[in-house]
């Protein structure tokens, strides 16, 4: 409860920043997502009334852009970057491996919450492709191995499958 | 003994192979792969004695001998997070020769004068759309720097902000006194947090110098600047679609006209322009538009930033003159296919570029050459692709990039690439049949001609360029059932075990 609060004390900060005006609701999405970690529709509504904007403008943004999340993400992320110099130096084969190995799909988690595995379309390193993000961290030049032992790194030494 | 020597973080030179990189001056020595170890020698010998570490030193002298670094002129010189060190380099002295000596009509002379097209992909000349929107008598006006740059393999606009972040702004400054724009956004995506916090940085010196606000350099020009965060979006670096998001809205292209010269921003004229475009501006005020016109050809003039990659030996960012070849930036700067394996095809443009055989790598980089062989400029993406790649599975994850990112606001675009990623599907699984290739070319021409916006125009690209000069890989997939990469016709078995 009390974290809620200040998270709420946190948006509204950002609202009044922005002097509610409309125009500026990516932004305030952007933060409001740093603030609470993903979008749930309380917060969309909270938003939309705080802006005086319909829930179905505001929901229609959230959803059009990719960056938004709408769900909560597992407790570590991996985001493989499908980018063409990725893709075209074998990303999809790092993608396959993590995929089999944790037993996840891209675009969702692992049945305990603990990993997502994400996609994005270019984070701009091409010159080091593959790159594949462990929890904030690039790892440009990725293979199979060095991915999937990071991954059972900050997992914190969950045994690999195989 | 004692020496003093000043050790500063400078934006990327360019090199991303070989990084890290340390460039020791005077003398532009540049070291590779530098480690700590290394770092120490580096000091003891170079520094100390004066002897530089000839073995750790880049030697890949042609990477750097066919470039020409006007817009990255102080990319990996200066500390981007120092504004003295840009002034010190020259910096805001074209916006000072502005406002004392030059009215906006002579501003936009030169630049119309220097033959300089826009960066961004479609090439318009960027003095006539400058003289568009300061000709119209509606205000306020805005501008819009376009640091979206959606094309996945290209970060061009990324190092020129994390490099250079004043050149973005004063460039931005100079339109603005030319168009008479007091307010202006840069639109960037937010997977560039570095380039962000780069530039909110610069703003915030730019701002305390009275470089930006009310009474800029003791003048009565005043032009404001903040930054607009995409969310992951290719289409909303279409001009009409980011206009859309700086609004706080979906990016959704609408048609034109009315241009956003004429109404763009809140219904009024408005600027957008491409931040590689705008780093071009200082340069063409200081020396003079016919300076710039003489570098490129003709009719393309000045450089293009390239971000190299793919199966390639030097990747990174590059600026070559308008009119080099391909070949020489394929072989002689990006060095060719790594580890003795063969070129196949150049993807110039982005995932709406066109795929290009070997046949065709004399031809000259510029706007219209490009474009008559059905490839794009785009936003300068080059990515190498070898024996390894399989063309109809890139074209494949070319179209499926592009049904991804389609907004679904005009039904080919849609529709059509929906159903031409179809027809790939069966393809790269062994039920293609020869009719498959009438349909995707038939399809291909109809999204082109049909679509509302760049994106759709642009995304069937690669089926027309690989189904033009690769034809014979789509036959041995559907006749022989055959991929000469290896890459298709994994049952659906093979692919869960997968
Ligand atoms: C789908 C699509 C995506 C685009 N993305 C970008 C982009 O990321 N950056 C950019 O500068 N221009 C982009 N453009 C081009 C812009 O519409 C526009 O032409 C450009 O920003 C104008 O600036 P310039 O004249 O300086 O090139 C894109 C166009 C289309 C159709």
């Amino acid at each position: 409860m009390e974290k809620d609060d200040k998270q709420r004390i946190m948006l509204e900060k950002v609202l009044k920043e922005h002097n509610y005006q409309e125009s500026a609701l990516l932004e305030i999405l952007h933060r409001a997502q740093e603030i609470y970690g993903y979008l749930d529709k309380d917060l969309m509504m909270d938003i939309s009334g705080s802006l005086n904007l319909p829930p179905s403008h505001v929901y229609g943004v959230v959803t059009f852009y990719s960056f938004f999340k709408l769900r909560k993400s597992g407790e570590h992320v991996v985001t493989g970057c499908l980018g063409t110099a990725c893709y075209v130096r074998g990303v999809e084969q790092i993608m396959e491996a993590i995929e089999q190995e944790f037993k996840l799909k891209r675009g969702g988690s692992t049945a305990d919450g603990k990993l997502s595995l994400l996609l994005t379309r270019c984070i701009g390193a091409c010159a080091m492709a593959p790159n594949i993000v462990v929890d904030d961290e690039v790892i440009g030049k990725a293979t199979k191995e060095v991915v999937t032992q990071k991954i059972r790194e900050v997992l914190g030494g969950v045994k690999a499958e195989t | 003994m004692e020496k003093e020597c000043k050790v500063a973080r400078t934006g990327c030179i360019g090199t991303c192979s070989v990084g890290p990189a340390v460039l020791v001056e005077p003398g532009d020595y540049l070291y590779q792969s530098v480690t700590p170890d290394k770092v120490r020698e580096i000091v003891r010998d170079h520094i100390v004695l004066g002897l530089p570490v000839k073995d750790m030193l880049y030697k890949n002298e042609a990477y750097f001998q066919k470039q020409h670094r006007l817009v990255l002129r102080n990319a990996g010189k200066i500390d981007p997070s120092r504004i003295q060190d840009y002034i010190s380099a020259g910096g805001y002295s074209a916006l000072a020769k502005c406002l004392a000596t030059m009215t906006p009509q002579g501003v936009i002379y030169e630049v119309v004068t220097s033959g300089l097209r826009g960066r961004g992909g479609a090439g318009f000349p960027t003095g006539q759309k400058w003289s568009l929107v300061a000709r119209s008598h509606n205000t306020p006006k805005y501008i819009v720097a376009n640091l979206d740059e959606g094309d996945p393999g290209v970060f061009a606009n990324r190092t020129l902000a994390e490099a250079d972040p004043h050149a973005i702004i004063e460039g931005m400054l100079i339109a603005a006194y030319a168009i008479g724009a007091e307010k202006g956004y840069i639109y960037i995506r937010s997977e560039y947090p570095l380039a962000i916090q780069t530039l909110q940085k610069a703003i915030a010196q730019a701002k305390a110098m009275s470089l930006l606000g009310e009474k800029i350099l003791e003048t009565s020009f005043k032009f404001d600047l903040e930054l607009r965060f995409g969310a992951g979006a290719f289409v909303a670096g279409e001009e009409t679609a980011i206009l859309a998001s700086v609004e706080g809205r979906r990016a959704m292209p609408r048609p034109r006209p009315p241009y956003p010269a004429n109404s763009g921003l809140w219904q009024k004229p408005t600027l957008i322009q491409n931040v590689e475009t705008l780093a071009n501006i200082p340069l063409i005020v200081q020396n003079g538009g016919h300076w710039f016109s003489k570098t490129g050809t003709p009719k393309c003039t000045g450089t293009k930033c390239f971000s190299l990659t793919g199966k390639i030996s030097n990747p990174g960012l590059i600026e070559v003159p308008m009119g080099i070849t391909l070949r020489e930036v394929v072989f002689d700067i990006g060095g060719g296919v790594p580890d003795g394996k063969k070129f196949k095809a150049v993807l110039v443009g982005g995932p709406s570029g066109g795929c290009l055989p070997e046949t065709l790598l004399e031809i000259p980089i510029d706007y219209d050459s490009l474009t008559k062989v059905g490839a794009i400029m785009g936003s300068g993406g080059i990515v190498v692709i070898d024996e390894d790649s399989c063309m109809v599975d890139t074209a494949r994850f070319f179209t499926e990039f592009c049904v991804d990112e389609s907004c679904g606001k005009c039904t080919p675009c849609r529709a059509g690439l929906a159903r031409l990623k179809e027809v790939f599907d069966k393809i790269t699984h062994g039920q293609g049949e020869m009719s498959d290739i009438a349909t995707l070319e038939k399809s291909g021409v109809y999204i082109r001609d049909a679509s509302l916006c760049g994106l759709g125009q642009t995304a069937p690209n690669p089926v027309i360029t690989t189904l033009r000069y690769f034809k014979d890989e789509y036959v041995k997939h559907i006749v022989e059932k055959q991929c000469v990469a290896g890459k298709c016709f994994k049952t659906r078995d093979e692919e869960e075990l997968e």
